[in-house]
C-alpha cells in the first residue's frame, strides 16, 4: 500500500520532468541497448558455432597432427607434421570402437569443367568419411573401396560447385579437371549449408585419398584423421584406445608426451565456445561501461532533483513525512527511471540485434533471460546510483529544507 | 499532571543555537498554556523567538531544554521519526510562502499529509480532501494547480492541507506575510471562522494588525515572554477601516516583563 502511493510518486515526478527523465533515461537505453546487442552478437555467433560443429557428424574424433595444448587446443602449426595415410589406415585396422575411419588429405584446387574455373577444396577422404560427417549423396554416387583401391579419378562434388561450374545440368557423368588431371563426376553431395562462421560447407569436391595423394598432394603427410563411433558412451574409451595406437605407431617411450593431438566433438565446442565466450564476455564489457555512464547521469539527475526540490522535501517532512518516506521516495524515482530506461533498453537491444544481423548476416540471439538479467542490472544500477541522492534528501533538516530558496 | 483540555503545556522552554562564544539564546524560559479550541497570536519584534518556538511546537525541532506536553503527551526527547509522526497526526502547519506541490492540484497537495499517515486507520484520503476544500470554500478549485491559484487561494488550499488530518493544533508562522491586505483579512476571517468550529490555530506575526484577529495574544522579545493578554478580537464580518481597533488587554494571564 506505502509502497504502491510512492511509486505513485515516483510516477508523477517522473512525468511532471518529462524531457529531463527522458534524457537521464536516455544514457540506461544506450547502455542496457549496447550490453544487449553485444551479447546477442556473441551468443549468436556461439550458438552457430555450435551448429555447425554439431553439424560434423555426431560422435566424431579427430586426431591432428603435434602435442596438444591448453584447452585442448593444438598448435599444429609450426609442429613437424607427423599424420601419414599408415596411421589412418592402422587406426581402421586396429580399432575395435571405432566404427569408421578416414584420413583428410585436404588439397587447394583450381577446377575447371563445365562452365569455367572454380577454385575450392578438395578433400581426400576414405569411403568411411560419407558415414562419419553423415553426409550421402543427392544425385549419382559414392565412391567405394574399388574406386579407393584402383586410386581412380573420381569425384563427389559439392551442391555450391555443382551449381557454379554446371548450372541447369546434371553434373554426374561430366568430366572435371583438378590440375590438369581429369576427374569423372559420379556424384553430387547434399547441401549442407554454413557454418556459423559462414564457411560455406558445400563448396568441396570429395575424391579418393588414394587419388589425391598421387594426384594432387604429392606427399605423405595428411591433416587430420576422423572417426566415430557408434554410440556417444564409446567417445572417452574410442579416444583412448586411438591413442594407444598411435603412441605405438609412433614408437613413443613412456616418457614422451603424445605428438599428436585426439580430440572429440566435446573438446572442440569447449574450445570454440570458449574463444566466443570470451569474445562475448568482452564485447558485453566495454558496452557495459556506457551502462555505467548512465548510472551516473541518473545520479546526477537525482542530486540536482534533490536540490531542486528541497523545499518539497521540508514540506513533505513537515507534514509527517519520515526519512525513511523521503528516502524511499526518491530511491523508487531512481528506480523507476532506470527500469524504464532499461526496458526501452532491451527493445533497442531486440532491434540492434535484429539491424545487426541484418547488415553483416551474422546470427543473433537473445535468450530470454537475458531480458530479465537486463531489467535487473537496471533496477540495481538505479538502486547504486540513487542511494546517495536519496539519502541526502532524508537526512535534510525540515527547518533548513523549509528556509532553502 | 496537566489539565486534560491544554493541548500545548510548555514549561522553561529555551533554545539555544550553535555553541561556545557564537552562542545564541533564541529562547530564555517560555512558558505555554493553550487550551483546546483557542486561537492564540504569538507576536514580537523579528528576530524576537517566533519562528524558533513554532518550529518547537510543531515538532520540527527540539527545546534545549524545558518540557513540552502536546496534547497530554510529552514529546521533547523524541526521535526524528517519532517527530515525523506526531507532526503529521497533531500538527497542521501554515506557512508563509504556501509551500505548496508546484505542478500538483489543489486536491492531491491537500491529500498528500493523509499518504504519510501510519496509524493504520482505514482512511478515505480523496474525499477527506475534498471535505477539507469545501471547509476552505475551494470546492469548486480541486483541479486547479497553484500556478492557477491567487495567493489568498493558494493559502486557502494550505490552511485546508493543514485540516485534513484534523489535527489538534494549526501552526501558521506568518500565514498572511505575502499577502495584500485584503486577502490577509479574508484568510484571518477564515481562520476564525475554523477556530469557531473548534480547531486550535496558534498565529505567529509581527503585526499588531493581523495579531489583533486573535482573542489572546502572546508577545516575545528576546525570547522571553513580556506580554500574554487576552483581547477583544477583531472580527472579520467588520470590513470596514474603524471597526475592531484591538483594545485593551480585559485580562492579564500571565505578567511578564
Ligand atoms: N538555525 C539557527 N542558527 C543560529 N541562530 C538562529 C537560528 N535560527 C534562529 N536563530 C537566531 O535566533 C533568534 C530568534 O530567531 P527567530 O526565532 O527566527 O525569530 P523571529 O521568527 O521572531 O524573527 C535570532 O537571533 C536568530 O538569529
Ligand atoms: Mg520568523
Amino acid at each position: 500500500m506505502r509502497l504502491r502511493r510512492f511509486i505513485d510518486i515516483a510516477v508523477d515526478s517522473i512525468l511532471k520532468n518529462k524531457m529531463r527523465s527522458m534524457l537521464t533515461m536516455l544514457g540506461i537505453i544506450i547502455g542496457v541497448g549496447a550490453v544487449m546487442m553485444m551479447v546477442a552478437v556473441g551468443q549468436g555467433a556461439k550458438s552457430q558455432i555450435r551448429q555447425s560443429i554439431n553439424g560434423l557428424g555426431t560422435n566424431l574424433i579427430v586426431v591432428t597432427p603435434g602435442a596438444s595444448r591448453e584447452g585442448g587446443v593444438s598448435r599444429g602449426a609450426g609442429t613437424f607434421n607427423r599424420l601419414t595415410v599408415q596411421d589412418a589406415e592402422a587406426i581402421k585396422r586396429e580399432s575395435l570402437l571405432l566404427s569408421g575411419v578416414s584420413p583428410v588429405i585436404l588439397a587447394p584446387t583450381q577446377a575447371v569443367g563445365g562452365k569455367g574455373n572454380w577454385r575450392t577444396m578438395v578433400r581426400g577422404v576414405s569411403t568411411d568419411y560419407a558415414t562419419i560427417r553423415d553426409w550421402n549423396v543427392s544425385e549419382g554416387r559414392l565412391f567405394d573401396a574399388e574406386d579407393l583401391r584402383g586410386m581412380r579419378k573420381v569425384a563427389v562434388i559439392g551442391a555450391t560447385v555443382a551449381k557454379d561450374l554446371f548450372p541447369n545440368q546434371d553434373p554426374v557423368g561430366q568430366n572435371l579437371r583438378l590440375r590438369d588431371v581429369p576427374f569423372k563426376i559420379i556424384g553430387v553431395l547434399q547441401s549442407k549449408g554454413q557454418t556459423g562462421m559462414g564457411n560455406d560447407q558445400d563448396d568441396v569436391i570429395l575424391a579418393p585419398y588414394t587419388t589425391v595423394q598421387t594426384r594432387l598432394a604429392g606427399h605423405q603427410f595428411i591433416g587430420q584423421i576422423v572417426g566415430s563411433t557408434p554410440n556417444p558412451q564409446d567417445i572417452p574409451a574410442a579416444e583412448q584406445e586411438v591413442r594407444g595406437i598411435m603412441r605405438e605407431r609412433h614408437k613413443l617411450a613412456p616418457y614422451e608426451a603424445d605428438d599428436f593431438t585426439v580430440r572429440d566433438q566435446t573438446d572442440i565446442m569447449q574450445a570454440a565456445e570458449g574463444t566466443t565466450d570470451v569474445m562475448t564476455l568482452l564485447l558485453a564489457a566495454i558496452a557495459s561501461i556506457s551502462l555505467l555512464v548512465g548510472g551516473i547521469g541518473i545520479m546526477n539527475i537525482m542530486l540536482v532533483s534533490v536540490t531542486e526540490r528541497t523545499r518539497e522535501i521540508g514540506v513533505r517532512m513537515a507534514i509527517g513525512a519520515r526519512g525513511s518516506d523521503v528516502l524511499s521516495q526518491f530511491l523508487i524515482e531512481s528506480i523507476v527511471l532506470s527500469v524504464i530506461g532499461g526496458a526501452f533498453g532491451v527493445a533497442v537491444g531486440f532491434g540492434g540485434a535484429e539491424v545487426i544481423a541484418r547488415l553483416t548476416g551474422w546470427s543473433t540471439a537473445i535468450a530470454p533471460a537475458m531480458v530479465g538479467l537486463a531489467m535487473g542490472f537496471s533496477a540495481t544500477v538505479g538502486i547504486f546510483f540513487g542511494y546517495y541522492p536519496a539519502r541526502k534528501a532524508a537526512q535534510l533538516n525540515p527547518i533548513e529544507a523549509l528556509r532553502y530558496e | 499532571m496537566s489539565e486534560p483540555d491544554l493541548v500545548i503545556d510548555a514549561k522553561e522552554l529555551t533554545k539555544v543555537y550553535g555553541t561556545g562564544g557564537s552562542e545564541v539564546h533564541a529562547l530564555r524560559g517560555v512558558d505555554l498554556d493553550v487550551r483546546r479550541g483557542e486561537m492564540m497570536a504569538i507576536m514580537g519584534a523579528s528576530g524576537s523567538g517566533k519562528s524558533t518556538l513554532m518550529n518547537i511546537l510543531g515538532c520540527l525541532d527540539q527545546p534545549t531544554d524545558g518540557v513540552y506536553v502536546l496534547n497530554g503527551a510529552r514529546v521533547d526527547g523524541l526521535d526524528r521519526d517519532q517527530l515525523a509522526d506526531i507532526r503529521n497526526r497533531e500538527i497542521g502547519f501554515v506557512f508563509q510562502g504556501f509551500n505548496l506541490l508546484a505542478r500538483t492540484t489543489a486536491l492531491d497537495n491537500v491529500e498528500l499529509p493523509l499518504l504519510y499517515d501510519r496509524s493504520g486507520r482505514k482512511l478515505d484520503s480523496k474525499a477527506l480532501a475534498r471535505d477539507a476544500l469545501e471547509r476552505v470554500g475551494l470546492g469548486d478549485r480541486m483541479d486547479h494547480q497553484p500556478s492557477e491559484l491567487s495567493g489568498g487561494q493558494q493559502q486557502r488550499v494550505a490552511i485546508a492541507r493543514a485540516l485534513v488530518t484534523n489535527p489538534t493544533l494549526i501552526l501558521a508562522d506568518e500565514p498572511t506575510g505575502n499577502l495584500d491586505t485584503h486577502t490577509s483579512v479574508e484568510v484571518l476571517a477564515l481562520f476564525q471562522e475554523l477556530n469557531a468550529q473548534g480547531v486550535t490555530v496558534l498565529l505567529v506575526t509581527h503585526e499588531p494588525d493581523i495579531a489583533a484577529y486573535a482573542p489572546r495574544i502572546m508577545e516575545l522579545r528576546d525570547g522571553l515572554v513580556v506580554r500574554d493578554h487576552a483581547t477583544v478580537a477583531r472580527q472579520h464580518a467588520v470590513l470596514d477601516p474603524g471597526g475592531g481597533e484591538p483594545v485593551e488587554p480585559v485580562e492579564s494571564l500571565k505578567a511578564t516583563s
